[in-house]
């Protein structure tokens, strides 16, 4: 656990990241707030097009041309980082600090670079390592994430799905990083593969004591890794909770109808489906982006709700946590 | 051999709409484009019957041969060996002509919707290729059938549709255009390759609820091909589970998912995990390995080298047949042998 007096590992405030786009701008990121403690996994979910893998760009600075305005603020174990110089971020926070999987990584692996070679360079270039001094750390973190060493001089298309993605999670590894933000990391794969995946990153939790930030629109497999949730809707964060009070007692209508649309392979129950669709992120509702599908919608929701505080940790940008005849539904 | 009896006797004939029997599709294997080396076994001795009006799912892993499997079905592949029965003909038989009207019979939802529709062409213009391409040249009836299918997939009012560019839908959008596009020749069979494993959990629901609804409507019979367990037992009547080319399990859905009886669809299940808070605390123990290669699969059971209860002298050497569980669910696993 983490001490009370420590600082948290990373923590977000108020961070917008906008596009320029010829339809306008696009609020891709529209003013986060988290908090990611040390040795444990944020799981970021929400449905596609939400800001999701903006959010992880604009953390890390990995930003397209057409950016209209980053801004927010961003403590690294204490020091401010969003404010950093490019030079400074890239050589002391990006990839040694936090490091990141990018959605789809294992389909842009080099064809033609052998994988080891692959996980040993970003060594060679940051570290100056030498080559063998570099594949040495190359082939132990193949061992970590579970790829037999001899895998080292295969080139990525002789690696299956799995293996192709457990080798993106060794470059990202290689570094011993404090936080490492994985984008989808296991929906383009089976269920047998993303199991395994999953196997892996808990193990490497435990051992490594590693944060994650893990970012998926896969509900059920985001509960194999997750300690806190962070449920985003159309660029801003609704819920923010532990994941045992996420999964067993969904606060936010938005989070409450996306759990019923999973389905369940123990339980009998009929999934069932949010009716509507998110808004545009050019122009958002003025009010709560979620109103137009919400079954509880009541006048104040023309407004914008600000987060509230159910419990210490626990945050919902709801307009119900605010009504006093609902208070009674903080103890179920 | 591996079909069993569908308890209404002598309808079954009228009532089965496709038979598979000993169905292989198999991929040459070239190097440098030139000499064989072998072969991809991608289906490799399938049996099966689909009955009208019902939906069977097809679950497996990656490269199992689900797709080829759908191809084969279509008439995009011809089949290595074996037989496919429409409607009481042999599809080995039919010439070009005959092909054609085949494939009128049949709407297929192919894997990932976004390649799917061609970009450059509005909605409309879509939905009256097939129409088209089948000979109808009737510009209003045309129009009709293509605001009917529209409505039918609940792209209402059709106006606001049929002039929008592929882009410019959401995912759940396109896919019902996609779908709309296969039901536009009124099919008797509709095969969905992974029609929602791009799509978000509350439309995937949206979007297989639509598919079963017109299912059940028009009494269509409906392959549904996925990777994924987890969406099956509201959307199907009765589960196959592939694996490396083959059926390993068959079962109506319930029994499938509560009482499987085959070690690889228990791994399967047991892989799968529900949303709760509790899996963050477990390592699930996983089947060791990989999926075998389809070039040269494993002797004897396929699933032996991974299988946590292989009988040493048996399954590594013996192919196990399909066993009869009870009516409708099957096994083709050792461990299921009559005693
Ligand atoms: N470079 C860009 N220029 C303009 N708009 C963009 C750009 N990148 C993303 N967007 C838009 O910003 C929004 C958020 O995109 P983002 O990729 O962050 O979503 P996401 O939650 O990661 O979605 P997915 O689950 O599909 O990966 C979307 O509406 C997207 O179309
Ligand atoms: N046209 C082809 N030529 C050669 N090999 C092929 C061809 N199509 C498929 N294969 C091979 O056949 C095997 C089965 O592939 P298939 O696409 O049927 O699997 P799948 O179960 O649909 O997988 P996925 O879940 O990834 O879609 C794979 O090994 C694949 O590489
Ligand atoms: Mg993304
Ligand atoms: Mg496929």
């Amino acid at each position: 656990m983490v001490e009370s007096n420590n600082k948290p590992l990373l923590q977000v405030e108020d961070l917008r990241l906008h596009y320029r786009s010829a339809e306008g701008v696009v609020r891709a990121v529209d003013g986060v707030d988290l908090t990611i403690e040390r040795n444990q996994a944020l799981v970021l979910l929400g449905e596609s097009g939400c800001g999701k893998s903006s959010l992880a760009k604009a953390l890390l600075r990995l930003l397209p041309r057409n950016v209209e305005s980053l801004a927010g603020r961003a403590w690294l174990d204490g020091e401010e980082v969003i404010g950093l110089g490019e030079e400074q971020f890239r050589r002391r926070v990006r990839w040694r600090r936090i490091a990141i999987v990018m959605q789809a990584a294992m389909n842009s692996l080099n064809p033609v670079v052998r994988v080891g070679a692959q996980v040993a360079e970003p060594l060679r270039v940051h570290y100056g390592w030498s080559r063998a001094k570099a594949l040495d750390r190359a082939g132990e973190t193949f061992q970590l994430v579970g790829i037999p060493t001899d895998f080292l001089i295969r080139y990525p298309f002789e690696l299956s799905g799995g293996m192709r993605q457990r080798a993106v999670l060794a470059m990202a590894l290689a570094a011993s990083p404090e936080l490492v933000i994985l984008d989808e990391p296991t929906s383009a794969l089976d269920g047998l593969t993303q199991a395994n995946i999953m196997n892996v990153l808990k193990r490497i939790k435990q051992e490594l004591h590693t944060s994650f930030l893990l970012i998926t629109h896969d509900i059920a497999t985001s509960s194999e890794i997750a300690d806190q949730v962070a449920l985003m809707y159309a660029g801003q964060i609704v819920e923010f909770s532990s994941a045992r009070d996420f999964f067993r007692q969904p606060a936010h209508p938005y989070a409450q109808a996306l759990l019923a649309s999973v389905p369940r392979l123990r339980r009998k129950i009929r999934p069932e489906y949010i009716p509507g669709q998110p808004p545009s992120l050019i122009a958002p509702p003025a009010g709560c982006r979620f109103a137009d599908r919400c079954p509880h919608r009541f006048e104040r929701c023309s407004e914008c709700p600000p987060m509230f505080d159910r419990a210490p940790g626990r945050k919902i940008r709801c307009w119900l946590e605010a009504a006093p005849s609902n208070l009674d539904r903080e103890t179920p | 051999m591996s079909e069993f009896a569908t308890g209404d006797g002598v309808n079954t004939k009228d009532a089965t709409l496709l038979s598979v029997r000993q169905l292989r599709t198999w991929f040459e294997l070239r190097r440098w484009g030139l000499l064989k080396v072998g072969d991809v076994r991608a289906v490799d001795g399938l049996d099966f019957e689909m009955r009208r009006g019902e939906a069977v799912a097809f679950v497996g892993e990656s490269g199992c041969g689900k797709s080829s499997l759908a191809r084969t079905l279509l008439g995009l592949y011809r089949p290595t060996a074996g037989s496919i029965w429409i409607e009481g003909e042999d599809m080995a038989g039919f010439d070009r002509h005959q092909l054609h009207l085949y494939r009128r019979k049949i709407g297929y939802v192919q894997q990932d919707p976004y390649a799917a529709l061609p970009p450059f062409m509005q909605v409309r213009r879509i939905l009256r290729e097939p129409l088209i391409v089948h000979g109808n040249r009737d510009r209003e009836d045309q129009e009709r059938k293509i605001r009917a299918a529209l409505r039918e997939v609940r792209l209402e009012p059709p106006e606001t549709y049929l002039t929008k560019f592929p882009h410019m839908l959401s995912g759940g959008q396109q896919q019902r255009v996609v779908i709309a596009r296969a039901l536009i020749l009124k099919p008797a069979l509709i095969i969905a390759d992974e029609p929602v494993s791009m799509l978000d959990a509350s439309v995937r629901v949206e979007i297989l609820n639509l598919l079963r609804q017109i299912q059940q409507q028009r009494n269509l019979t409906l392959a549904f091909i996925t990777h994924d367990l987890s969406t099956v037992r509201y959307f199907a009547n009765r589960i196959m589970v592939m694996y490396a080319g083959q059926i390993v399990e068959r079962a109506p859905v319930d029994t499938l998912l509560d009482q499987p009886r085959h070690p690889y669809t228990q791994a399967l299940l047991e892989a799968l995990p529900d949303p709760d808070p509790d899996n963050a605390q477990k390592i699930r123990r996983l089947p060791k390995g990989e999926p075998p290669s389809l070039v040269s699969p494993p002797s004897g059971c396929r699933f032996h080298p991974r299988c946590p209860h292989a009988i040493k002298g048996l399954c590594e050497i013996k192919p196990p047949p399909e066993f009869p569980i009870a009516p409708e669910h099957g096994a083709a696993c050792w461990l299921n042998q009559p005693s």
